[in-house]
């Protein structure tokens, strides 16, 4: 029993991690309508960010809480400057283009920000300093470490207020119209270049904060973690159905629950990549929009 | 008539510059690899946009084509064929069966498209990864070593030429045609009575044949094959090509594969900073060259269309 609870809050652990990776992935795609490949990349540099700031911030100051959110704080800014930027430079220039344009384009930004990782900051393996004091709780007879639970609520506050900001306010209002339309939604009155800079924006800082919950959690990263994951969140999108909050909550969690249950009961750890594109499969034949994706008509 | 006898007489040129660099020795052996490099990716190539530039599909399903190709061809000529003379029919083995798990590929891109077809056909390439690092017959994450080293710069032009001779044969055919009308207009093209399913099959397939046959003159080449070549990287590398060369466009998939390779050994002084460089190379080509240097363009319109400008500056 005590070992199914414990795995339980793996998963949701890994789970809400990959939730989160997901909604900034799909927000860009569904706003921007742009499969971004160097998502993947603005994580790894936002971990770097976060790495950076944090060993110095223990410099400064005594206590983890308080470097742990001014990090968080300060690698928000940060990389939301570099997510504006990149939208700016590499993306922008080419909305009149034909849509794949922008995707080869999006390849060559995450390549770029990959290998300069690389370069600047070396092949070898950073270690994160502990940002959650290493101290379990005891929870129905079953011992849990802290930053398991914190993770997990953190995650979940994160998503609450998301889905607030987009549901309840003037620019989520605006970020729906653009996805659903963006001609229609510049008819409107609505800046659609703000919107959409607003969701690389969005998308860099949400990718900031499902970093330092990674590095919460697993501590140890090197500088294509970012490639992994970037797959990942793309395929938790996608089967929860892209462009909605709740299909990349969903699919997260899918994909988390497969991580954890797969390799217990399969012969071959590495047999689990296979289960989950299988999975990914049976859905799109089943529901080729995702599970909660709506079916939109086909234009004529 | 007149077109055809000199597209012959090029050819021949070609094939005996090839002839007086390799026998003659005028061009280093590391230079003569290059270029057999260039040829083999421009295959590759050419099978990638049938279905992402002529039929405007987004699919990544190249590095599992490419897996399948080189280890069929491998395992070939490692048990079945073993002499050199069959060599050719190795490579056709690997390509042909690089076809079949093709026509398998092709029936998700039924029902399912755009950046839903990319994710399922990257599923595809990463399952294969998967099961290649995992399977010990073929030499598991160590993958094959030790294969015979076959490939050299003949077998590459003559493939090559097969290549052009298929592609060009296959977009003038019945099906050619429907896979461009599928690109311009799906619900169009089916209500015109046109097998949707069929052409997309086909296409699938052709372009899985060509692409298998790179990957058996690859690890012919290189005299080994891993399952770490067939990844995300490789994915990347063959969009690179197409979209920087040129979609829909035979001159355009043998120009992408042509710069690539060569930005690839120009920048390699700069060590893992090509990889910046190339990058950001990458993002100027699509923001100046949307449709890539040839995008929907032959070698032959651009010099049609270059000499009417040239005549029309001589009337002023």
């Amino acid at each position: 029993m005590s070992v199914f609870i414990q795995q339980f809050i793996n998963f949701l652990q890994l789970g809400s991690i990959y939730a989160l990776t997901a909604i900034s992935f799909s927000m860009v795609y569904g706003i921007a309508g742009l499969v971004n490949f160097a998502h993947g990349s603005i994580f790894t540099v936002s971990m770097y960010m976060l790495f950076f700031f944090s060993t110095y911030l223990f410099t400064v100051f005594d206590s983890s809480w308080l470097v742990f959110a001014v990090a968080l704080v300060l690698g928000s800014v940060v990389m939301a400057l570099v997510g504006m930027l990149i939208e700016r430079l590499a993306y922008r220039p080419l909305r009149s283009a034909p849509a794949v344009a922008t995707v080869v384009s999006s390849v060559g930004v995450g390549m770029a920000l990959e290998y300069l990782m690389l370069n600047l900051f070396g092949s070898k393996a950073k270690r994160m300093p502990a940002l959650i004091p290493n101290t379990s709780i005891t929870m129905a007879g079953v011992v849990v470490p802290l930053y398991k639970i914190l993770i997990i609520i953190f995650a979940v506050i994160t998503m609450i207020i998301l889905s607030f900001i987009v549901k309840k306010t003037k620019l989520g209002t605006a970020m729906r119209a653009v996805a659903q339309d963006k001609k229609a939604a510049g008819f409107m009155g609505i800046n659609t270049n703000r919107v959409i800079t607003s969701a690389f924006v969005f998308g860099a800082v949400l990718a900031t904060i499902a970093a330092i919950l990674y590095v919460s959690a697993y501590s140890i990263f090197t500088y294509d973690v970012g490639d992994s994951i970037n797959w990942w969140s793309f395929i938790a999108a996608v089967i929860g159905g892209i462009g909605s909050i709740e299909g990349a909550v969903l699919g997260g969690f899918i994909i988390g629950a497969i991580s954890i249950v797969a390799p217990a009961l399969l012969p071959v750890s590495s047999y689990k990549d296979i289960v989950l594109f299988a999975v990914l499969i049976l859905v799109l034949m089943v529901k080729p929009t995702g599970i909660l994706g709506k079916n939109s008509a086909e234009k004529i | 008539m007149k077109k055809n006898r000199a597209s012959i007489i090029s050819v021949i040129v070609v094939a005996l510059i090839l002839v007086a660099c390799k026998e003659l020795g005028l061009v280093s052996t590391s230079r003569l690899l290059i270029v057999q490099y260039i040829g083999i990716y421009s295959i590759m190539v050419m099978g990638i946009n049938i279905i992402n530039g002529y039929m405007g599909t987004f699919s990544l399903a190249h590095a599992g084509f490419m897996a399948v190709g080189a280890y069929a061809a491998s395992l070939t000529s490692r048990y079945l064929l073993t002499s050199a003379v069959l060599f050719p029919i190795t490579i056709l083995i690997g390509g042909l069966a690089a076809a079949i798990v093709g026509l398998i590929v092709a029936i998700p891109s039924f029902k399912s498209k755009g950046d839903y077809l990319a994710i399922i056909t990257l599923g595809f390439t990463l399952m294969l990864q998967s099961i290649l690092n995992n399977a010990r017959v073929v030499g598991a994450s160590q993958g094959m070593t030790n294969i015979d080293k076959f490939t050299n710069i003949y077998w590459v032009f003559v493939f090559l030429l097969l290549a052009v001779v298929i592609v060009r044969f296959f977009i003038g055919s019945k099906y050619g045609r429907s896979i461009k009308a599928i690109r311009e207009d799906q619900v169009a093209t089916q209500m015109s009575s046109v097998n949707v399913r069929q052409a997309k099959t086909v296409a699938f397939a052709v372009s899985a044949f060509l692409i298998g046959i790179s990957g058996g003159l690859l690890c012919h080449l290189l005299g080994y094959t891993s399952p770490s070549s067939y990844g995300y990287t490789n994915v990347v590398d063959g969009l690179v090509m197409v979209y920087l060369g040129g979609v829909g466009s035979i001159t355009g998939s043998v120009t992408g594969a042509l710069i690539w390779q060569l930005l690839v050994q120009l920048l390699k002084s700069l060590g893992t900073w090509r990889w910046v460089v190339g990058g950001l190379i990458l993002c100027l080509v699509m923001i100046f060259l949307p449709n890539g240097v040839f995008g929907y363009k032959e070698l032959p319109d651009v010099i049609v269309s270059l000499k009417k400008k040239l005549s029309k500056k001589g009337e002023k």
